[in-house]
């Protein structure tokens, strides 16, 4: 394809309505910018990106609806963890005598931000819906040590997924009445 | 002691009040380069739909209700911040680099700037002093004389730098420093011609009479040579040949770091404000206002306020023309560096010089 270069014309030539038409667009973005807001800029920590659905960000832990840690320590998270981020202590075979002997709440579970990579296995593999990457993209501290987040910390970041099918209320009903039966 | 002060003051009045008005002038020159850096930095950023700098605050200062976060949000601490960061930084210098040309090509890049504004007249009279450092006769040819200096500056820096971008920087510099001279110097002749003086306060006289007497107005080709050989002169864009960041890295100034690369900027600045200055009083009537009565020529023993309104006028004119400065940058992009020469040698010198042929006819039919 030939690109047809026309001749300039004699305005054109003199420079001076490019000159003019420069100082019109720069004049009228100086405007916009200053008298009407339009401003590009997003002043960060103030103002803050959000992120689309699906958006893979820090991993958390949730509870349900009924304030029950929904992780049941199987450490399926843990063996998938490509960066071995993850490290769970499970509840050993004490039972917690709140929920009845159903299911094993972890003892300790930390997520090392650090190693984390955002890769979602964890929420992949989990079978419970315990654990969530969710929309948080810039974590930040002043210590190795502070980026190694501990299960209280994963909780109240994670918050309540709503579950509708409580699958642990209907287990717990079970036991519990196993454990009030009395045979003859 | 008190006795002492006063012979000494007495005796050598002239010196005492020389060195008063250049305490004076360099105590708002410097200051004003810092903040048309921050107004650089402004207007560019709203000409391209930016904030700015908008952070640094002042520990008291910030926290005053309203006026505190409104002033850091304007930005107006940032020189403090600036020029703090160029005392702090390392002074790197480069093992191939010519020492002491090295060392000298920042002072030359700054002084001349400062040196034209020895001849400005920038007010009228504040009590009985006339409001310039030096009165001279020839105060134009001064004025020529030391702008040509700034350029050695830069081809010096760009010499002594002793590498590939500095080197392409400083040829380019000594390329548009001939080509846009004579330009500059021969479109200034016809308003002398008008004037019919080289002092510049007595251009500034001839000014006073109103609005149509303001040289832009008589002499509008004059003013176009003259804006276009500043934006040259001062290495602005779209002129910005010995600099170009995008092509050159740094230009002339790419090996030099900390305070040395901040007296360059001090100099791009300084000789920006000096321009603006020259144009003022060349084509905007100087300190005189046509309004309010404020462009009477005052007597010696006129009110101080009087005095204190020229200078802030002047001040005024200076600001809208730095505006106008930082404006053209984001409206224009580079010249090459013969599309300059070009301009400069086969447009502006035929202009000028038919410019001073035309007015030359018209006094010559004018005036008796």
């Amino acid at each position: 394809m030939i690109v047809k270069r026309s001749d300039l014309s004699w305005l054109e030539r003199l420079y001076l309505p490019t000159l003019w038409s420069g100082l019109k667009v720069t004049f009228r973005h100086f405007f916009n910018t200053l008298f009407r807001g339009k401003v590009v800029t997003m002043e960060y920590p103030e103002q803050k990106w959000v992120v689309p659905t699906g958006y893979r960000g820090a991993p958390y832990l949730v509870k349900d609806q009924e304030g029950r840690t929904k992780c049941v320590s199987c450490q399926l998270c843990e063996f998938v963890c490509p960066p071995k981020a993850i490290k769970i202590t499970p509840p050993g075979p004490q039972p917690n005598a709140a929920v009845g002997n159903v299911e094993k709440t972890p003892q300790e579970f930390e997520i090392n931000m650090l190693r984390c990579i955002f890769c979602g296995f964890c929420q992949e593999v989990c079978p419970e819906e315990a654990i969530f990457l969710m929309s948080d993209y810039s974590l930040t501290g002043t210590s190795r040590k502070e980026m190694v987040y501990n299960k209280a910390k994963l909780l109240s970041l994670g918050g309540v997924h709503n579950d509708p099918i409580m699958k642990w209320k209907q287990k717990q009903k079970e036991a519990q009445q196993q454990e009030a039966f009395k045979p003859l | 002691m008190i006795n002492y002060l006063n012979d000494l003051i007495h005796n050598n009045r002239e010196w005492v009040f020389t060195l008063a008005k250049i305490a004076g002038v360099l105590g708002i020159l410097m200051p004003m380069i810092a903040y048309s850096v921050l107004a650089e930095r402004k207007i560019s950023a709203f000409i391209q739909d930016r904030v700015g700098p908008n952070r640094v605050a002042l520990p008291l200062l910030g926290s005053i209700p309203i006026l505190g976060p409104f002033l850091t949000r304007l930005g107006l601490w940032q020189p403090l911040a600036d020029g703090l960061k160029s005392f702090l930084k390392e002074d790197f210098t480069p093992a191939h680099v010519r020492k002491v040309y090295f060392w000298l090509a920042p002072a030359i890049a700054l002084v001349p700037a400062f040196m034209t504004m020895a001849v400005i007249p920038f007010g009228s009279f504040l009590g009985t002093e006339k409001m310039v450092l030096a009165d001279l006769n020839v105060g134009i040819l001064y004025t020529f004389g030391i702008v040509s200096l700034g350029v050695y500056g830069i081809v010096l820096a760009g010499y002594a730098a002793n590498s590939k971008y500095p080197f392409l920087g400083g040829i380019r510099s000594s390329a548009q420093m001939i080509s846009y001279e004579i330009a500059m110097g021969m479109s200034v002749i016809p308003v002398f011609m008008l004037v019919g003086d080289l002092n510049l306060s007595k251009v500034i006289e001839y000014q006073s009479a109103g609005f149509s007497s303001w040289l832009i107005f008589k002499q509008p080709i004059a003013f176009a040579i003259f804006l276009v050989a500043a934006f040259a002169e001062t290495n602005r864009l779209p002129f910005d040949l010995p600099e170009s960041e995008t092509e050159l890295v740094g230009g002339y100034h790419t090996e030099y770091s900390s305070m040395k690369f901040a007296l360059f900027f001090m100099g791009e600045y300084a000789a920006m404000i000096a321009g603006s200055a020259m144009m003022v009083t060349l084509f905007f009537g100087g300190w005189t206002l046509p309004l309010f009565g404020l462009n009477e020529i005052p007597q010696a023993d006129a009110p101080i306020w009087y005095g204190i309104a020229h200078i802030v006028i002047f001040l005024a004119k200076i600001l809208v023309l730095m505006a106008i400065f930082i404006w053209v940058r984001w409206m224009l992009p580079r010249f090459r560096y013969d599309q300059l020469m070009d301009l400069g040698w086969r447009r502006f010198i035929p202009l000028a010089l038919l410019n001073i042929v035309i007015t030359a006819v018209v006094l010559f039919l004018t005036v008796k």
